[in-house]
């Protein structure tokens, strides 16, 4: 099964937010609150449990190059869960709710997930979140249902001006790297790709869902330097945990492994 | 479990995981059978109905998905040459929109100086309607101005509405309000 | 559009709008309103087209757009004005397709004056009546008599329309093309610039760059919407761009056009199946009671000797055939006298001023919430007071249905629910995946929707309502029937088939009345070519015709985009005879060759002694480019080869519109009905015939310059919610997107008002007064005009008192007036007062009288210089007394 991600393009964006609703259609999640927030046209504000598409406007005192409209443009990005090559989530999840699948993407089982909330702290992103009903934890899934139908995500179905575009990750990384080079030629010469391997955000070991963005990540309220928190406790409890775990839990299953065979 | 199995120690996660190495439960051997048999609920739906998105004019294509005469699923339709599929928010909101719980079911009264709605049968509401219309229209005919030329109409009923209704329901509307004498039909075209 | 090109839809269709090698959107928020038909307008600027939007605030669609132009809103025709002079001046027209497409050669009446001669005014204004006489817009030499049209839709009163003098040259001082440059001479860079507040430099900008993008080679698409349609000078606005796109030769041709985008479902199939009061399917027009107290009138009076509507009597005859069967004969005059009929204008606005004055007993009102979306809500809500009863059809409890126990007037304790007579009936509605039935796009498209599942408990479709209360009065008139004015209840033709356990009519018999069908075997016609007005068809709406043809219904087809061509013919059906791109022969040059092939579309098939093309030829089928009609031709004969807008009697595109409008043959820019400055360009203020409603209930501000509004107000939809709400504010995922009343105000309004972001504002007219949370921001510009800043304040208007988020009403702010031609209100520009905080006592005038200060009486003058000796109006508006002077 190759890879599946999303690449979401911002400069195609236009904050329509067809996708935070088609996600809730076909997932059937609540609504967030009926809040004015007076910023932009953002009144869902982040990420959540109930929201696994979010779209960001930003208001900003700067022109764009390809544009003339004054000093002044508005940017929208329709944000999701990265599915982390490295994920934080899945690292720290203690009960094995959390799965990586055959896609490559992660995916949380609400049937197995007990609530604990140590994903939580663990995503570099703030995307997963406890609902406070039943405190499991929920995120985007990459539509994991729906893949395994070959159906694409409900939103990147949805989107009406292929902002998010979703497929294998190769291709998406080439025709990426493509667009950038395209925005260049055109006079967008702020036009980056964020995440969109190993290579330009080891914290993460590169994203899954990654996003072409023309301001700096932390304008769209991305961390600049997401590093795994999990990366870095791992390395040092690796040899051990191995070790230890490894051996006394070998010994435990060997022994049922063999009565049921 | 859920299949009334009986317990086997493969589901315990982390024996698979164990099995297969992959010691940090980062592996789909971590999955439960619900993960294990998830499918798109469009997979069972019994048909999937050819619709149009009833918002804005653009016309968008849709599919209803429906089992055992309830529907499951409304998205895009890939196949139209106008939307490939694609819905904006209303559109892909539309399942909310025919499913939620804010449609009344029943015909709704309010008596005159009422305070209250109350509740009355279809046929009944459509027998006093009848009625009604018949009573406004008989009262205030006019079959001639006062200069004398022809009106052939009542000015006591008008209508309001079409553009969200289908075009065989603008016909009929048009049709009877106009052999009823009727020409206070207007629509949101003009709002 | 109907005037300027003889049908009154959208050009082009949507998907071609990626052709375009420049879009203009004006009037329009596309990427808001329309996201998914602006896919399109992407596809475009991802092949390097231009996209220009002009609007008073920086929207969705501006963030997307390469050039974005603010306004002042109320005076795009200064705007689009400017880009005419700029063509003219410049000599960047399509020579060849302005020679031989449009009216820019005929001569006009040497009684013609122009705004240049009369500060504003056309010649024919009549003080008494406060119209137009229009006799001096024709063409020279063409008995004007029958041509005194009214309506958009080109449904009214055709007469034989054709020059008589012509000059190919373009030179003759008095042809179309020499009155259009001096008419727009003064609409300089300058000028534009004080009118609308637009830089110079901009102007420039977006008139090359349309200018660049035309020709043989390319072409550019205008985008419009209700911002420009819901002004008193609406019609004229879309003129502008129609007289533009002719001039740069855009209409017909790939890329091109214009295409208006509509806000319902079914909204264009609404008005070619007219719930609209004028006009009986397929745009023929009601009779009037004064001139068409006959079938013969009636047809002299609507038919034409020259062009297309020479088939009048065919379309007629077939639908009274359809609507009266048998009873209908030559010998009674098909029925024509149980045709209701107009003595003057039964528009909405007017219907609901009588209700409020008592002259009404009962509304139907289905799927539509006046009390939220028209204007001045607080009158609509003193007319169904008055009533004796109210229908109200919906999903759910809308404001209008609870108007007596719910509104703002009720909450200030003003009007007491016991005190309300009007009886209510509420029938619940079946949503579009419980019914089946075409819905009619933005582009013309006939799309069906099958039903899914049963509607549940009580709920049922329009349809079903519709048609077993014709049943039941079919059973009530039982007895009455051979009384003479319940004949047409009698003969109504109503055997329709049901199905089901609730006897549902079935949707399709209706498609195929509509379709038509031949009387002696029912079986369908194949289109409006097989109409006949012996009795021998009926047709339900002509223009549908051929929509069931052979039995099928092809408005059902659904064959995938990815098997067909970029024009997807096989996809559901358009009108007229399924062209996507209407007036198509004008993609190819007067021989029949495409102009480019880059842009070629239809052209003439020598060998096959035929036109052919990607899309279906707009345009009679074999007949050559080469075929002139004699002199004694009637009728389609008339129809040269070189006439590719075949509904005109002269096949040409109007640029002067010689018959058909009430304010003018070529759009001027008047101010809004409430302007915060005077017309710049002219001493006439207003547009003179827009309609007023002048009553206590409805009280306007002074025209220019009330010291007590000093802001521009318009009001606009957002992505996440539909129209008066019924669709959106009952949902929770649309709901949360934009959960509350808001208005959008610049920061330098902000400060100069003391308005916080995220904080309240009170909004003033001196119809209403509402409360909204305050959104500061950028995006709105103050303009600076003649030296003045002006500030515009943006209201969205989609909020009220039910569902699960509530606000505040922008409609209760907004008067009675009207576009003359269309009876269209004015919401897109007015004025206004904004206040920090939530000062709102909840009061209308309609209950409180004007509850603003009053002020001099001089303040009444709603115009200049000519309202200052306004008699009394044709819309029952007993002038106020004004004085003269004090200019």
């Amino acid at each position: 099964m190759p890879a599946k991600g999303f690449f979401t393009d911002t400069t195609l964006c236009i904050g329509c937010k067809a996708c935070e609703v088609a996600c809730k259609q076909w997932n059937q999640l609540p609504d967030d609150g009926f809040f004015f927030t007076g910023m932009s046209y953002d009144n869902t504000v982040a990420l959540g449990a109930s929201t696994w598409r979010h779209v960001a406007f930003i208001e900003r005192p700067v022109p764009l190059q390809t544009q003339d409209a004054g000093a002044f443009s508005w940017l929208f990005s329709s944000d999701v869960c990265k599915h982390c090559a490295r994920a934080g989530c899945l690292e720290s999840c203690p009960t094995g709710a959390i799965v990586r699948t055959e896609f490559e993407s992660v995916y949380v089982q609400p049937d197995v997930c007990n609530g604990c909330g140590y994903c939580v702290v663990n995503c570099p992103f703030g995307v997963i979140d406890r609902r406070s009903d039943d405190n499991r934890a929920w995120k985007c899934t990459l539509c994991y249902d729906r893949l395994r139908e070959d159906m694409q995500p409900a939103c990147a179905k949805a989107c009406p001006t292929e902002s998010i575009k979703f497929g294998d990750l190769d291709h998406l990384r080439a025709e990426a790297r493509a667009r950038v080079e395209d925005l260049h030629e055109k006079g967008l010469r702020e036009a980056y790709l964020y995440g969109e391997d190993e290579h330009s955000q080891p914290g993460t070991g590169g994203l899954n869902a990654f996003f072409l963005l023309v301001d700096k990540p932390e304008v769209y309220n991305l961390p600049p330097d997401p590093v795994v928190p999990t990366k870095k406790a791992k390395d040092a409890w690796t040899s051990m945990g191995v070790a230890a775990a490894g051996m006394a839990l070998a010994a435990v299953g060997a022994v049922l492994w063999g009565k049921e065979r | 479990m859920k299949n009334g199995k009986r317990f086997s120690p493969k589901h315990w996660a982390v024996l698979r995981q164990i099995e297969s190495g992959d010691l940090w439960g980062l592996d789909r051997n971590a999955m439960s059978s619900r993960t294990a048999g998830l499918a798109a609920r469009t997979k069972n739906a019994d048909r999937a109905v050819g619709s149009i998105c009833p918002y804005c004019a653009v016309g968008c294509g849709q599919l209803v998905y429906v089992k055992d005469e309830k529907i499951i699923d409304i998205e895009g339709d890939p196949a139209s040459p106008i939307s490939n599929g694609c819905l904006c928010p209303k559109g892909a909101a539309t399942f909310q929109l025919v499913t939620a719980t804010h449609r009344v079911h029943h015909v709704l009264y309010r008596r005159p100086y009422g305070t209250e709605w109350e509740q009355i049968p279809l046929d009944r509401a459509m027998n006093m309607l009848a009625e009604r219309v018949k009573k406004a229209r008989d009262d205030r005919w006019e079959d001639n101005s006062p200069e004398g030329d022809p009106l052939h109409r009542t000015m006591s009923m008008a209508h309001l509405g079409g553009a969200t209704l289908d075009n065989e329901e603008n016909y009929l509307i048009k049709k009877l309000f106009t052999a009823l004498g009727i020409v206070q039909i207007e629509n949101q075209a003009r709002i | 559009m109907g005037t300027s090109y003889g049908r009154g839809g959208a050009t082009t269709f949507q998907q071609d709008l990626q052709n375009a090698d420049v879009i203009v959107i004006q009037g329009s928020n596309m990427a808001e309103c329309h996201p998914v038909g602006f896919r399109w307008v992407m596809k475009a600027r991802e092949r390097g087209a231009t996209i220009i939007h002009v609007d008073p605030r920086f929207t969705r669609t501006s963030a997307v757009a390469n050039i974005h132009v603010p306004i002042r809103a109320g005076s795009d025709i200064a705007f689009l004005g400017g880009i005419i002079n700029y063509i003219l001046k410049n000599d960047r027209y399509f020579k060849d397709y302005v020679i031989h497409y449009t009216n820019a050669p005929a001569i006009v009446s040497d009684e013609f004056r122009d705004t240049e001669d009369l500060d504003g005014l056309f010649s024919g204004w009549n003080q008494q009546t406060t119209q137009y006489d229009k006799e001096s817009w024709m063409y020279k030499g063409v008995d004007p008599a029958p041509a005194a049209g009214k309506r958009e839709a080109g449904a009214d009163r055709r007469g034989p329309i054709r020059a008589e003098h012509t000059d190919p040259t373009l030179q003759h001082p008095r042809c179309v093309f020499q009155i259009l440059k001096r008419h727009y001479s003064r609409y300089t860079p300058e000028v534009v610039e004080e009118t609308c507040g637009i830089p110079k430099a901009l102007l420039i900008k977006v008139a090359e760059t349309l200018c660049r993008n035309s020709g043989r080679e390319r072409t550019g698409a205008f985008c419009y919407a209700v911002g420009w349609t819901q002004h008193s000078v609406g019609v004229q606005y879309i003129r502008t761009a129609a007289i533009i796109q002719l001039l740069l030769g855009n209409i017909g041709r790939p890329g091109g056009g214009i295409m208006a985008l509509r806000g319902h479902a079914s909204i264009q199939g609404s008005t070619d199946i007219p719930t609209l009061y004028n006009l009986l399917p397929g745009y023929l027009p009601m009779p009037k009671a004064k001139s068409d107290a006959t079938l013969a009138d009636y047809c002299r009076n609507n038919e034409s000797p020259s062009g297309w509507w020479g088939e009048f009597p065919k379309y007629f005859v077939s639908l009274m055939k359809a609507y009266f069967g048998g009873a209908a004969q030559k010998e009674n005059d098909w029925c024509y006298d149980y045709l209701p009929t107009l003595s003057g204008d039964h528009s909405h606005m007017n219907t609901v001023a009588d209700m409020a004055d008592g002259k009404l007993k009962g509304y139907f009102v289905m799927g539509e919430n006046p009390s939220v979306g028209s204007m001045n809500g607080a009158l609509q809500r003193k007319g169904l007071r008055k009533l004796d009863w109210l229908v109200v059809r919906d999903f759910q409890l809308i404001e209008t249905a609870e108007f007596w126990r719910d509104a703002p007037e009720i909450h200030r304790g003003e009007v007491k629910t016991k005190d309300i007579a009007t009886e209510v009936f509420f029938f619940p509605g079946a949503a579009h995946t419980e019914k089946s039935g075409s819905f009619t796009n933005t582009q013309r498209l006939l799309q069906w929707h099958h039903k899914a599942v049963e509607p549940p408990g009580d709920c049922r479709s329009e349809l079903d309502f519709i048609y077993h209360l014709g049943v039941r009065l079919k059973k009530l008139y039982a007895r009455e029937l051979n009384e003479r004015r319940n004949w047409p209840i009698r003969d109504l033709t109503w055997n329709y088939p049901t199905e089901g356990p609730r006897h549902e009519v079935v949707a399709e018999s209706i498609l195929e009345e509509i379709n038509g069908y031949t009387t002696s075997d029912g079986k369908p016609v194949a289109g409006y070519t097989s109409l006949k007005d012996d009795g021998s068809t009926a047709c339900g709406t002509w223009i549908y015709s051929g929509c069931y043809r052979d039995g099928i219904n092809m408005t059902a087809r659904r064959k995938p985009h990815w098997e067909q061509n970029w024009v997807a013919h096989d996809w559901a059906w358009s009108w007229p005879s399924n062209r996507r791109l209407m007036y198509n022969r004008a993609s190819a040059d007067p021989e029949g060759r495409p102009w480019s092939d880059r842009k070629k579309l239809v052209w003439w098939d020598e060998q096959k002694k035929r036109w052919d093309g990607y899309d279906t030829p707009d345009f009679i089928a074999d007949r050559p480019p080469s075929y002139r009609p004699s002199k004694e031709a009637r009728g389609k004969d008339t129809i040269s080869g070189i006439d590719p807008f075949i509904m005109q009697a002269d096949g040409k595109g109007w640029i002067f519109v010689p018959a058909g409008l009430e304010d003018g043959p070529l759009p001027t820019h008047y101010e809004p009905e409430e302007s915060v400055i005077r017309n710049p360009l002219y001493g006439q203020q207003c547009n003179p015939a827009r309609m007023e409603w002048r009553r206590r209930d409805n009280p306007y501000h002074r025209a220019f310059e009330d010291p007590r509004f000093p802001y521009v107000l318009t009001t606009y939809r957002l992505t996440e919610h539909h129209t008066a709400g019924g669709m959106s504010r009952w949902l929770s995922w649309l709901s949360e997107l934009q959960p509350e009343m808001f208005c959008e105000v610049s920061p330098e309004l902000a400060s100069e008002r003391g308005l916080a972001n995220g904080g309240w504002a009170t909004i003033r007219t001196a119809r209403a007064e509402i409360e909204a949370r305050v959104l500061v921001t950028e995006r709105m510009k103050p303009l600076r005009v003649r030296g003045r800043t002006i500030h515009q304040i943006g209201l969205p208007y989609h909020w009220s008192s039910r569902g699960i988020v509530v606000g505040d009403t922008a409609n209760e702010l907004i008067m009675f007036v009207a576009d003359p031609n269309v009876s269209i209100q004015e919401s897109k520009a007015f004025t206004g007062m904004i206040e920090a905080g939530r000062k709102s006592k909840e009061r209308r005038a309609v209950t409180s009288g004007a509850f603003v200060k009053q002020i001099d009486p001089e303040y009444w003058q709603r115009d200049l210089p000519i309202a200052r000796n306004r008699g009394g109006g044709p819309h029952d508006s007993k002038a106020v007394e004004t004085k003269e002077g004090n200019m």
